[in-house]
């Protein structure tokens, strides 16, 4: 992008587009104010404490159990998401039928139903008291204030990352390749898996990538279906809100700012790969 | 080059002015007349503060409009110590009210400026169980049972919590005398038939109500009334032989006020709460009202012969926060293997 501005700009002196010093500035500023200043202060508050008390704050046992929690529900909901998310944007995509407009915006009411209610809604379902949850408990699978539970209202959170993501590659993927592929012989799972999977791969890894995230920092949808037993039910993010009912301000930031480092490092990993495999294909 | 910099700096400068003053508006009000109170307070109260805010505005010689803001008891009293610019704070228990004490905005001796250790009405806890009492709940030794569904909020994140904690052990010492490590695996046992540990005393309600989960919930006596009232064919209540007298307090939030000008008002909202009229409202709404005579006459609704620890026989709340509820305290170690 930069380099495209900059030679527009060399060739006649004037950019094509001007208020590129002003959008950079209100850019630096948002981007300061709302982001870096306040993660900053994470840094800064959990400086408060030694690094003998961090590390004690941070390794103490319930609290790597919440880390454990949190990252292998994330890590499930995410792949769940993954796989869901393919489908639902390939019948989006693909097919026309009756209502498909109507589906098509239903997958982002998980992003504007305050997460308490959707916890609330999720918990009253899949209880086993509930309509969903007391059919899965006949067989003697417990969902809300288990693991599972966890999962769920994070798969819930999760699915329009994972849509929105696929969604415009599958909608630009050429069907001359599947066409091709078909002339030349290939079966039809054989061209879903090596034709089109690939050319989704790295919209599903940024998917998973930020269904992964969301999972981890979840908190308002989780909690009410949890259970918050600790060393079984209870995420970092309820230990964080622990910590501050507590008045622990220290503690709170220093288990706030692991959880941010391992979710920065996640995906950096999954950003590499992603970036990584879009020159492969494009190559 | 030179006015490419201006310009960064000066969207810089706009975007950043225009995000500060956005957050800073909003302190204009009180111009308009009349007086504004904001009463912060905790969850189970919604109902009590509703018809009292009425009950005060109607006799209030100003124009008063009371604003009600209800939550977890810890995080309602965080919430006034980050700026959440409450007048009065009518919390769970003292400690939540020590600590905006100590964050400089409640004058120290707030306890003594109203009576009864500024408690204007008490409760207790109790268990309420579902109609039938199927697995015959009578004190707290039926909620170690193999097989009993218990369901109580998290001592760290809910004042009511913490009454719970403590009546159970003020129960368990009284069977095992001196003997700690009996009373704190008695504890363990409790909790390890704990089913969900809510962050809130409402959310446990929620859980066992709504949810249907739990064969008990140990519950503040007025909540346990309102689910009663609610759905009376659906629950009873058990009163245990040993609770604990739980005292909600109340105070000014000095600082604020005197910001505000409404000290003499939040004085006279905290004061009316101890008049005959009020202290009726409180029984009315399951609290038990501090007056002694007004108490009598709400004998028939509440079991008067319960025997009551105070928070003092722990030592006070500091004592009881080290001992069970900080962090490697009693609590933790209970759910450590």
């Amino acid at each position: 992008m930069e380099q495209q501005i900059v030679k527009v700009k060399n060739k006649k002196g004037v950019k094509v587009i001007p208020g590129f010093g002003l959008s950079l500035g209100v850019t630096l500023a948002m981007l300061g104010c709302l982001v870096l200043i306040p993660l900053a202060s994470i840094f800064i508050s959990a400086a408060q404490l030694s690094f003998g008390e961090f590390i004690e704050t941070v390794t103490s046992r319930q609290v790597v159990s919440g880390y454990i929690v949190s990252f292998s529900c994330a890590f499930f909901a995410a792949l769940i998401n993954v796989v869901f998310g393919v489908i639902l944007a390939w019948v989006l995509v693909r097919y026309e039928f009756p209502g498909k407009r109507l589906m098509d915006g239903l997958i982002e009411l998980p992003f504007a139903l305050p997460t308490a209610v959707a916890g609330i809604s999720l918990t009253y379902l899949y209880s086993d008291q509930g309509w969903i949850g007391g059919l899965f408990d006949k067989i003697g699978v417990k969902i809300a204030y288990t693991r599972i539970g966890i999962t769920l209202a994070m798969v819930f959170v999760g699915i329009p990352f994972v849509v929105r993501a696929v969604q415009p590659i599958l909608e630009k993927l050429d069907r001359q390749y599947e066409e091709a592929a078909a002339m030349l012989g290939s079966g039809k799972l054989y061209t879903f898996f090596r034709v089109i999977l690939p050319e989704l791969f790295p919209a599903m890894l940024a998917g998973f990538g930020l269904a992964l995230a969301r999972g981890i920092g979840e908190y308002g949808s989780v909690v009410f279906i949890a259970g918050n037993i600790p060393y079984k039910t209870q995420i970092a993010p309820l230990l964080i809100m622990t910590k501050l009912e507590q008045y622990k301000y220290a503690d709170a930031t220093a288990i706030a700012l692991v959880l941010l480092v391992i979710s920065f490092l996640l995906m950096l990993v999954i950003n590499s790969v992603q970036i990584y495999m879009q020159r492969f294909s494009k190559a | 080059m030179k006015k490419k910099i201006t310009a960064v700096m000066l969207s810089v400068s706009v975007a950043a002015a225009a995000l500060f003053t956005g957050c800073g508006g909003g302190d204009n009000d009180g111009g308009s007349g009349g007086i504004e109170l904001l009463n912060v307070s905790y969850d189970p109260t919604r109902e009590f503060y509703a018809a009292y805010n009425e009950l005060f505005s109607d006799q209030f010689d100003q124009d008063v409009t009371i604003t009600q803001s209800h939550g977890g008891s810890g995080s309602q009293a965080r919430s006034v110590i980050e700026g959440n610019e409450a007048d009065v704070v009518t919390l769970a228990l003292a400690h939540d009210i020590t600590a905006i004490e100590n964050a400089g905005l409640i004058d120290s001796g707030w306890i003594d400026e109203f009576e009864g250790s500024s408690s204007p009405y008490t409760s207790t806890i109790v268990f309420l169980v579902r109609k039938g009492n199927e697995k015959n709940i009578k004190d707290w030794d039926d909620l170690v049972k193999d097989g009993v569904e218990v369901i109580t909020p998290n001592p760290k994140t809910s004042g009511g919590a913490c009454w719970n904690f403590l009546a159970a052990w003020a129960y368990q010492q009284e069977q095992d005398g001196e003997d700690e490590e009996a009373t704190k695996e008695f504890m363990k046992k409790l909790y390890e038939n704990v089913l969900v540990l809510d962050s809130g005393a409402r959310g446990a309600t929620n859980t066992f109500v709504e949810n249907g989960q739990g064969d008990v919930l140990i519950a503040w006596e007025n909540e346990a009334y309102l689910s009663m009232e609610e759905y009376p064919d659906e629950y009873e209540i058990v009163t245990p032989s040993v609770s604990i007298l739980a005292q909600p307090s109340v105070a000014i939030v000095d600082s604020n006020a005197k910001a505000h000008g409404t000290e003499e008002a939040a004085k006279a909202y905290l004061e009316y709460l101890y008049s005959d009229e009020a202290q009726r409202l409180a029984g009315e709404n399951y609290y038990r009202p501090f007056n002694e005579e007004i108490l009598q006459e709400f004998s028939d609704q509440f079991d008067l012969d319960m025997n009551l620890v105070t928070i003092d026989d722990f030592g006070g709340w500091d004592a009881a926060f080290e001992t069970y509820f900080d962090d490697g305290a009693v609590f933790d170690q209970i759910y450590e293997e």
